[in-house]
């Protein structure tokens, strides 16, 4: 390939550096009022009476309404696809303003006002009258019998949903080990019975969660919001406000990353609402940090009580976990991250007999629980790695050599269908144990002694691509020609930070024949005039939304060439587009010698190979095609698009504007896959970790941009360290949140982040586009947990839950007699 | 928009206290690190402000005839850092200031605000408190002198009162020449931190080196306040510095004269373990310090 695959420099680099990047607030009109939410001072109860007398009367203040004032509709704020069947369908349970409390901070009123000067000062003022309840801050305290029911008109009780599944219908547990026992014999076997633990996290975006609305002439309300999810927020402010979808208008500029928090719509229909009852007069609705990090989407803390059993050499027989996650107030993704945590446990290793997990997603009046990076799997990998190396550790084998022989095998089939195909998981692992020297550090840390010890520890994971088919997959894209020849290509994929406009515009000038100086992608989307696509969640977009790109610029590649054998007076079969130009075809006699396989050594005995034609939908030329035949290279230049452009737009003759838009129903999916491998040192009398070296070995199939790649991964492995070390949100017995700020949550600074080492494995993959497959997400998935198996190493102290924080270390130290 | 009822800027010492003694919810603002993050939070807002950031004799570092320092509160932390009087008589004080914040807070944040916030966490207070520091206050009935051993009266409380500047902080020859000394910060990441715990341990070795002729250890979030563990500095005294006894000695005596608290943010018994073992450890770096020839003039 041309131009995919190369590292060239981001579209939005310069725009981004040099501060002219528009990001919503700077995009707001002067006169702009100022909007700030009302929150509750308690955690479970209900507002009885809102007292704002003395709140109108500060000066600068437009407008305050309460709970009392706002319409009575539920809706959903998943950034879901809507699902045509009523039992897939998102749950709406929550309110633009609430009566029912059912968090501390929880949105009662909103205050409008000149600025936010005033608005503060009103906020203060609103005397709140409430009907106490006890706060339901835990899962156990949630699910105890005397525990208030938080969502009465939706569940029975505090279990929003419950998932059961196992490799096998008739699969259970005990029975595995009675004829594990039988064969193996009870001597020969190794079991593990622990409780492991995950926090809630904030993902902690740089720009806040951020909008302002206003109603525009034609009567649309226009929301400017800082969204992954453009489309999906139109749909969720038609059912909040109970207005048509095409009176509903939302742009997205360039946003300050999301991480998943911005796939839920958090006050934009509030936001919508406020406008509307300021006679539609611009209104803006920022978040403070404090608000971003306790009030609108974390990860789902998680508990997993889990059982392991296997041999004493080694051999994994069968495992099992009950598994329930703290999902907040409201309902959010609903049951899917839980759901997502259960089936990532199952499927990462292979057991002999079986394996169980249940999922059980609770309310809780706390944060609710969304979308973050890796959607459930930095849990499931937390529990079915700490699993694995605990029995490691008790039956003294090599924790490799364990994932070698027990992982998922090579073609592994999901029970939803979801194949794994290009399989680079193995050869992850020997790169990744290359890199650290594993066996060396595994026998040089073996038997240390004093205060300060080191230790190797691995984690891996696989990681499914997009959603199908769980849930829809579509995506549509648009290329317009220019009078210069040159072409924009507009999507409702978003760009937000993962550098989605770069590897789209390289997709596009890959399959087009043109060079990226000629490629213009649009950033902003704009319901009114962007095609739908879903937006910027799961590692989809290269992926499913690459599939549209590649889609359009094939039939706008079509059509320029048409036109070009209309000007030519030649068939188009004889041009092709090089470098911005028609060129003469010229086949070559026998084609271009395909290069060999240089993995084909990785893939595993047993793996059935892949062969476009069985591809599951009729697109097989279209999924393999990357536009570039194989067997010609361009002969003679016999037009210049520019030329080309300028007649198509001006002919009298023939005048035609050349465009293209499809719509690409994406019914692919597969695994992408890696492991991380760190070394570290352990200072037990402070308990505090140092990371000499690590790596992350990804397998994510054909890299479209190395360099954006790198940077993605060193991304995800920061968020790691701080998940396995420092970040987790806490609450106090009231259930409000005590660490909801910058300074006390803590995220990792650069000078904590170590160097971060970064490999891949390419395999050119069936189902991608370009042969590439999921990155967004996986480089957040193995790094806590490594760190956790390479505490284990140096010390021999099984952490049972992350964060791993000093304290926390320095009581295990203790109790071990360590320190 | 920070919501700031009314703004004075001092031009000298004088005039900041005259405009503190004619507004009595005015707070005193220099960097602004600390006063604005509580305005921002709704504690004050409204309320009026004075600042004493522009005035000239508050900034600096000067030595005085006799060896005295006199350091200007509105110097902040980045430039004590890389003072040269600061570096050559008190290098450990610069490295102390040296983990406050980031570097934006650092350029931004001053020592006086450090120390008159009142916080035991601040990362200039184990230091001072084994310096002796001397808190030079102006108020409306004139000048006074109070040793910063004397200053804190409890958490984010002192001795200072509403319509009082300090004007200098004064560290005496006698508290400073001939020692070295290592303050070690604590915290649960590398930067952007404030500490669980702080610890300065400073000694002076005789001639040969060999001995540990006067010692000194101060504490930050080890107590409500900052503290200094004056028994255990008598027992450190004249004991030989290469006993390897000695660090058992800090490590556990210390803990007879601390007081820290359990919060959500750390552990009484997490505090106690950080206690003893950062106090071996500064003690160990202090003498390491002192027997390079590093002491200070």
């Amino acid at each position: 390939m041309e131009t995919v695959g190369k590292s060239y420099k981001r579209v939005d680099a310069w725009g981004k550096v040099s501060g002219e990047a528009k990001y919503a607030n700077d995009l707001m009109p002067k006169d702009c009022l100022q909007a700030k939410v009302v929150r509750s001072t308690i955690a479970n109860g209900l507002v009885k009476s809102i007292d704002i007398s003395e709140a109108q009367k500060v000066p600068g203040v437009v407008k305050i309404l309460t709970c009392f004032d706002a319409p009575d509709i539920q809706f959903p704020t998943a950034g879901h696809p809507w699902s045509v069947e009523a039992a897939h369908q998102d749950v709406p349970d929550r309110k633009l303003l609430n009566t029912r409390v059912r968090q501390w901070g929880d949105e009662i009123a909103a205050i409008v006002a000149e600025d936010n000067v005033a608005a503060e000062r009103a906020a203060r003022l609103v005397k709140v009258e409430y009907e106490e309840y006890e706060p339901i801050v835990t899962v156990e305290q949630a699910l105890a019998p005397e525990a208030t029911v938080l969502h009465p008109d939706i569940r029975k009780d505090n279990v929003f949903a419950h998932n059961s599944f196992k490799t096998s219908p008739d699969y259970d547990y005990e029975e595995a080990k009675k004829k594990a026992v039988e064969k193996y014999g009870e001597e020969n076997l190794i079991e593990v019975s622990e409780t492991y633990r995950t926090p809630r996290i904030s993902h902690c975006h740089l720009e806040v969660c951020t909008s302002w609305a206003y109603v525009d002439t034609n009567g649309k309300v226009t929301v400017v919001s800082s969204t992954q999810i453009p489309h999906i927020m139109r749909r969720v402010i038609s059912q909040a406000l109970g207005w048509p979808v095409g009176k509903i208008r939302v742009i997205k500029p360039y946003i300050g990353g999301g991480f998943g928090n911005k796939q839920d719509v958090i006050d934009e229909p509030l936001n919508a609402w406020l406008s509307i009852q300021c006679g539609g007069r611009p209104v803006c609705l920022e978040l403070s940090r404090e608000e971003c990090v306790a009030m609108t989407r974390t990860r789902h803390a998680c508990k997993g009580v889990v059982r392991g059993l296997a041999t004493k050499d080694g051999k994994l027989l069968a495992r099992e976990a009950d598994i329930y996650t703290n999902k907040g107030a409201y309902a959010s993704h609903g049951h899917a991250i839980t759901s997502g945590i259960t089936t990532n446990f199952k499927d990462i290793f292979h057991d002999e007999y079986g394996c169980r997990a249940d999922g059980y997603s609770v309310y809780t009046t706390s944060a609710v629980s969304g979308a973050m990076r890796a959607y459930g799997v930095p849990q499931a990998a937390f529990l079915a790695d700490s699993l694995a190396d605990d029995l490691c550790y008790k039956g003294g084998f090599d924790p490799l050599k364990f994932r070698m022989d027990n992982c998922v095998p090579p073609g592994f089939v999901a029970s939803t269908g979801i194949t794994y195909y290009t399989y680079s998981l193995k050869e992850c692992m020997r790169r990744g144990a290359e890199y650290i020297h594993w066996d060396e550090k595994r026998r040089e840390y073996a038997n240390q002694t004093g205060p300060v010890r080191r230790g190797v520890g691995m984690s891996f994971f696989m990681y499914k691509v997009g959603v199908y088919p769980i849930s829809l997959e579509t995506s549509s894209a648009r290329m317009i020609l220019n009078q210069d020849g040159s072409i924009q290509v507009e999507l409702s994929a978003t760009e937000i930070g993962q550098g989605a406009d770069t590897v789209f515009s390289q997709m596009a000038a890959e399959t087009l024949g043109f060079t990226m100086d000629r490629v213009y992608i649009i950033s902003t989307q704009d319901t009114d005039v962007a095609p739908f696509d879903t937006g910027a969640y799961a590692s989809r977009q290269s992926f499913v939304s690459g599939k549209a790109v590649k889609k359009c610029a094939l039939k706008m590649r079509a059509r320029i060439l048409d036109y070009a054998s209309y000007m030519l007076e030649r068939p188009a079969e004889e041009l092709m587009i090089w470098q911005n130009n028609i060129c003469e075809k010229i086949h070559i006699p026998g084609g271009v010698k395909e290069e060999a396989d240089p993995y084909a050594d990785f893939l595993d005995a047993g793996v059935k190979e892949y062969d476009i034609h069985d591809l599951p939908n009729g697109e097989a030329a279209i999924l393999r095609d990357t536009g570039v035949e194989k067997d010609v290279k361009p002969g003679k230049v016999l037009l210049s698009m520019k030329e080309l452009s300028e007649n198509a737009f001006y002919s009298l003759d023939r005048s035609e504007h050349i465009t293209a838009e499809v719509t690409s129903h994406c019914k692919e999916n597969t695994f992408a896959s890696g492991c991380c491998f760190v070394d570290l040192e352990v200072d037990m009398p402070l308990g505090q970790v140092k990371v000499n070296n690590i790596v992350n070995v990804h397998d994510s199939g054909t890299l479209l941009n190395p360099q954006l790649a790198e940077a993605q991964v060193h991304g995800g492995m920061a968020m790691g360290l701080g998940y396995g070390l420092t970040e987790e949100l806490l609450y106090n017995e009231q259930g409000r949140p005590l660490n909801d700020n910058l300074l006390d949550f803590k995220i990792p600074t650069a000078m904590d982040v170590p160097n971060l080492h970064v490999e891949f494995v390419q395999m050119d993959d069936p189902m991608g586009p370009y042969g590439n497959k999921a990155l967004g997400e996986p480089p957040a998935i193995p790094v806590a947990p490594a760190i956790r198996n390479a505490i284990l190493h140096a010390t021999g102290v099984s952490m049972k839950e992350i964060p791993m924080t000093q304290q926390k270390l320095v009581a295990a130290f203790k109790e071990a007699g360590l320190i | 928009m920070y919501d700031i009822g009314k703004y004075y800027e001092a031009s000298c010492a004088q005039e900041a206290v005259r405009l503190l003694q004619e507004h009595e919810d005015a707070e005193i603002i220099s960097g602004g690190t600390d006063v604005l993050v509580k305005l921002r939070s709704g504690k004050g807002a409204g309320g009026t402000l004075v600042s004493i950031h522009e005035i000239p004799e508050l900034h600096g570092v000067d030595r005085r005839p006799d060896g005295t320092l006199v350091i200007g509160p509105a110097t902040c932390f980045t430039d004590l850092t890389n003072n040269p009087l600061i570096q050559e008589c008190v290098p450990y004080l610069g490295e102390a200031v040296d983990t406050v914040g980031g570097p934006q807070i650092r350029n931004q944040g001053t020592i006086g605000g450090n120390i008159c916030n009142g916080a035991t966490s601040a990362d200039s207070a184990a230091t001072m408190q084994t310096l002796n520091a001397v808190m030079i206050l102006q108020g409306p009935d004139g000048i006074r002198e109070v040793p910063v051993t004397e200053f804190y009266t409890g958490p984010g409380r002192t001795v200072r009162a509403h319509a009082e500047v300090c004007t200098a902080i004064l560290i005496r020859p006698e508290d400073y020449v001939g020692f070295t000394g290592c303050y070690m910060k604590y915290g649960k990441r590398a930067s952007m931190e404030i500490a669980t715990l702080g610890c300065c341990v400073r000694v002076k070795l005789s001639a040969d080196k060999k001995t540990i002729e006067e010692a000194r250890i101060g504490y930050g979030v080890a107590a409500p306040t900052p503290i200094r563990c004056r028994r255990t500095e008598a027992l450190l005294a004249g004991r030989s510095a290469d006993d390897p006894q000695i660090y058992d000695l800090i490590g556990e005596h210390v803990l007879e004269e601390v007081n820290p608290r359990s919060s959500w943010r750390a552990s009484k018994e997490f505090r106690i373990q950080l206690i003893s073992e950062l106090a071996r450890r500064a003690l160990r770096e202090a003498i390491a310090r002192g027997k390079d020839g590093e002491s200070h003039a």
